[in-house]
């Protein structure tokens, strides 16, 4: 397959988990703003951006002030955030046409229906009332981008290229969201069992999809270090950093023997996959846990630029 | 029902109302639709194009959407044994252009035997000097060409144009027809209609067939080369690769390895056999054309000249389908295949010539007028719906550059029945068949592409100026 191509299907699939990532993140925020008084809920508005590594240009916009609305159509439609998840559609449906030969038609049809779908729906302004149902949608067209694509797509190095795109963009959002709220987690003797620590903790997992997951496997109990352990290392839930790095591990594996041999993307993987493996969440937490995550981040970026350059994204 | 307006010819109705042999079968489905449903069914198939993306940008309007080209319902309807002679004609035709290729490159027969002015090939900037002298692989110029047909009586059928360089619309073609069947299945158990769905599958053989010498034995590697997503007929470019299993490449993919013209892949640059450029002969080669072209490929030419690659089209084909060649297209046919044309011509006036020039300023409000190398319906002028300032104007401009234009008479095309709101009612179309063309032999596609006006009354079907498509279909025996 072309370079050129291999690049279009892997930022096609990074731009569709990140604009559901995106969309998960809104929505665990919202759920806080509405338990809050409006001081916290600014806060947890605040932290919603920071995140998503958006705070200049929306203070740049809005000043200090974190108003629900305002946050809202800033990461779901505004043009001053390049990176506002109508675009993320955009740019999707784009990729996808650039590689519009090498996907099924099925999958080329469902890309090409969420951004339809998007772009009515992002038309105007986001009130709290139609959140929801934006949110909603912005998950339910992405499950049935990927749905199209494991029902339809023949198992080679397209779908292989499709496959990593994702897993490097949600490791990469998973960490990006530990990374904020690291300082929750982090187990301090004042905070332990009071209730906004609960709530707080809850918060995380709900951003990442894993509050019921958690609650089954801990019986409901509610633990910094246990949650930290479930986010990074539980290769049982899909979107931890361990399950992610599993999967790239599997995808990189069928290139090389697609093609017959291992490029250095292949060797910077297998350092993260194995250090995922062999460490322990005490090691984490003694390393200190804004240092592990910032440390993974790097490397996961670093594994996305060696893939570029192994495989000939660009010239 | 209604019957068609009396003064062109209705391919569906008689003047009195009666239907004619070629649309029996569709006409007793069609008396037996619910009169909802058929509308129903439209708005159906709008969102079904919306949604698989078949849509074409247009030139000239840089805040343009991506549009839907307007798909009527109605199919247009050929029977077999019309069928029979407009591919007689059609393949008599696609020979003499290729014959007339290979000598216009070589030893141009026909210019010293005075039967085409050498002023046509002077200056003229379709006629490539970089081809004189070479052969192309397997001999073929036009791997695929599209013959413009329109139609004024029941056996009527003229040229309108040759298409030998880029010809587009066959994907309309082929979506067309699925939506068709998608839509009305039990119409196709009832009427038999030709199968037009192996088109890729023949253009791929075709294409295949044309490898050039530096080709290794192993499968042949043939690409289509795009100018991009941002190209009005880029749905078309993707829809052919990915029909072919070819890839789909551009300019910034490719560059020259050990005298190969070879694609950046994920393993390393591979060298192409057949490169299916869907790019001007202009774009194609910025070290021998125009030096702007970031769509190209620099050095491709003297890869091409060497044996490295086939090019198809091959370069320089549009000087076969240059307007003011065509004027010359029934003594081509008849100089390469001793034959009579079997298809004529629309009558033409060349402007170039004083007596015609002097004949087209006095008659413009009832001519077409087009430039020489246009196309797309741009930059004419249809005398009989124009105003009297417009054709001043125009005036002007031709008598400036007379041998920029030629004239042809306002035919009375043809109509076939479109779905409106009050029923069927008649529009005129044309139709463009596509014909591809190896060293085993000429292969047309039953039908092709119908292009209807969807105005009352209007004669340009070009979907860049508001024109929609129907199916077509050839009946089977």
């Amino acid at each position: 397959m072309l370079g050129r191509s291999a690049n279009g299907i892997f930022w096609l699939f990074r731009n569709l988990e990140r604009a559901e990532n995106t969309a998960r993140l809104v929505e665990a925020g919202f759920r806080m703003a509405l338990t809050r008084d409006a001081r916290d809920a600014s806060d947890e508005w605040r932290s919603v951006i920071v995140t998503l590594g958006l705070r200049g240009l929306y203070e740049a916009k809005f000043g200090a002030d974190y108003v629900g609305t305002n946050v809202i159509n800033f990461i779901l439609r505004d043009k001053d955030n390049p990176g506002n998840v109508l675009t993320m559609c955009e740019m999707a449906r784009t990729n996808a046409r650039m590689v519009r030969a090498g996907i099924t038609r099925e999958v080329w049809e469902s890309v090409n229906d969420s951004w339809l779908k998007m772009r009515e729906l992002l038309a105007r302004p986001v009130t709290e009332t139609r959140l929801g149902d934006v949110l909603d949608t912005i998950r339910r067209q992405s499950t049935q981008v990927r749905g199209a694509m494991e029902g339809t797509m023949l198992r080679n190095e397209i779908y292989n290229f499709a496959r990593i795109g994702s897993f490097i963009e949600r490791a990469d959002n998973t960490a990006r969201i530990l990374d904020v709220k690291y300082y929750v987690l982090l187990p301090s003797i004042s905070y332990v069992g009071s209730s906004l620590d609960n709530v707080q903790w809850e918060n995380v997992l709900r951003s990442l999809a894993g509050e019921r997951a958690y609650r089954w496997l801990n019986a409901g109990r509610m633990e910094a270090r246990g949650i930290a352990e479930f986010l990074i290392l539980d290769s049982r839930f899909p979107r931890s950093l361990a399950f992610c790095y599993g999967k790239l591990k599997s995808n990189l594996e069928h290139l090389a023997r697609e093609y017959g041999n291992e490029t250095e993307a292949h060797a910077i993987l297998s350092e993260v996959d194995c250090d995922l493996h062999h460490t322990t969440i005490d090691a984490i937490f003694e390393q200190g846990l804004h240092e592990y995550i910032a440390q993974f981040i790097n490397r996961n970026t670093r594994l996305a630029n060696q893939i570029q350059y192994d495989y000939r994204f660009i010239d | 029902m209604k019957a068609a307006s009396p003064s062109s010819y209705d391919e569906m109705f008689t003047a009195d109302g009666a239907v004619r042999p070629a649309y029996r079968g569709y006409s007793e489905w069609y008396e037996q639709q619910p009169a909802d449903l058929l509308r129903r069914k439209g708005t159906e198939a709008e969102a079904f194009f919306r949604r698989t993306g078949i849509t074409f940008n247009v030139y000239g309007n840089e805040d343009a959407e991506e549009r839907l080209i307007p798909f009527d319902m109605v199919p247009r309807i050929i029977t077999a044994q019309q069928w029979r002679r407009l591919s007689r004609g059609i393949e008599q035709r696609v020979r003499a252009l290729n014959a007339f290729l290979h000598d216009l490159y070589h030893r141009q027969e026909i210019v010293r035997s005075g039967r085409l002015p050498a002023r046509l090939l002077e200056k003229n900037p379709a006629f490539l000097p970089q081809m004189v002298g070479f052969t192309p692989p397997g001999g073929v110029y036009t791997h695929i060409v599209g013959i413009d047909l329109v139609r004024t009586g029941e056996d009527e059928f003229m040229v309108l144009e040759d298409n030998a360089r880029t010809p587009s619309g066959v994907s309309y073609m082929l979506e067309n027809r699925e939506t068709m069947m998608a839509m009305f299945p039990e119409l196709f158990t009832r009427v038999r209609v030709r199968e037009v769905s192996d088109y890729p599958r023949r253009l791929a053989r075709s294409l295949a067939a044309c490898l050039p010498p530096a080709a290794k034995g192993h499968q042949p590697v043939v690409a289509v080369l795009t100018p991009g997503i941002y190209n009005s007929a880029y749905f078309e470019h993707a829809f052919l690769a990915d029909q072919m299993g070819a890839e789909l490449v551009e300019g910034s993919d490719l560059r020259i390895e050990n005298g190969r013209i070879a694609m950046r892949t994920t393993q390393g640059y591979q060298p192409i056999d057949v490169l299916y450029r869907r790019v001007d002969d202009d774009y194609l080669d910025p070290l021998t054309f125009n030096p702007d072209s970031m769509l190209g490929v620099s050095g491709i030419m003297d890869v091409y000249r060497a044996g490295g690659i086939t090019i198809a089209n091959a370069p320089g084909t549009g000087i076969a389908d240059d307007k003011a060649i065509y004027s010359f297209m029934p003594e081509i046919v008849e100089f390469y295949t001793g034959e009579k044309p079997i298809l004529p011509n629309v009558p033409t006036w060349r402007c170039s010539e004083p007596d015609a020039l002097k004949y087209v300023l006095e008659h413009l409000s009832e001519l077409v007028v087009k430039e020489v190398h246009g196309s797309g319906g741009y930059g004419m002028l249809i005398g009989p719906t124009s105003s009297k300032k417009e054709i001043a104007a125009f005036a002007a401009k031709l008598a400036a550059r007379p041998h920029n234009y030629i004239a042809q008479p306002t035919l009375s095309l043809s109509t076939v029945p479109i779905l409106s709101r009050a029923g069927l009612t008649p529009r005129h179309v044309d139709l463009r068949p596509f014909v591809l063309v190896s060293p085993a032999g000429i292969d047309i596609t039953p039908g092709g592409l119908t292009r209807v006006a969807l105005k009352k009354g209007s004669l340009v079907v070009n979907s860049s100026q508001g024109g929609g498509t129907k199916d077509s279909w050839v009946l089977d025996d």
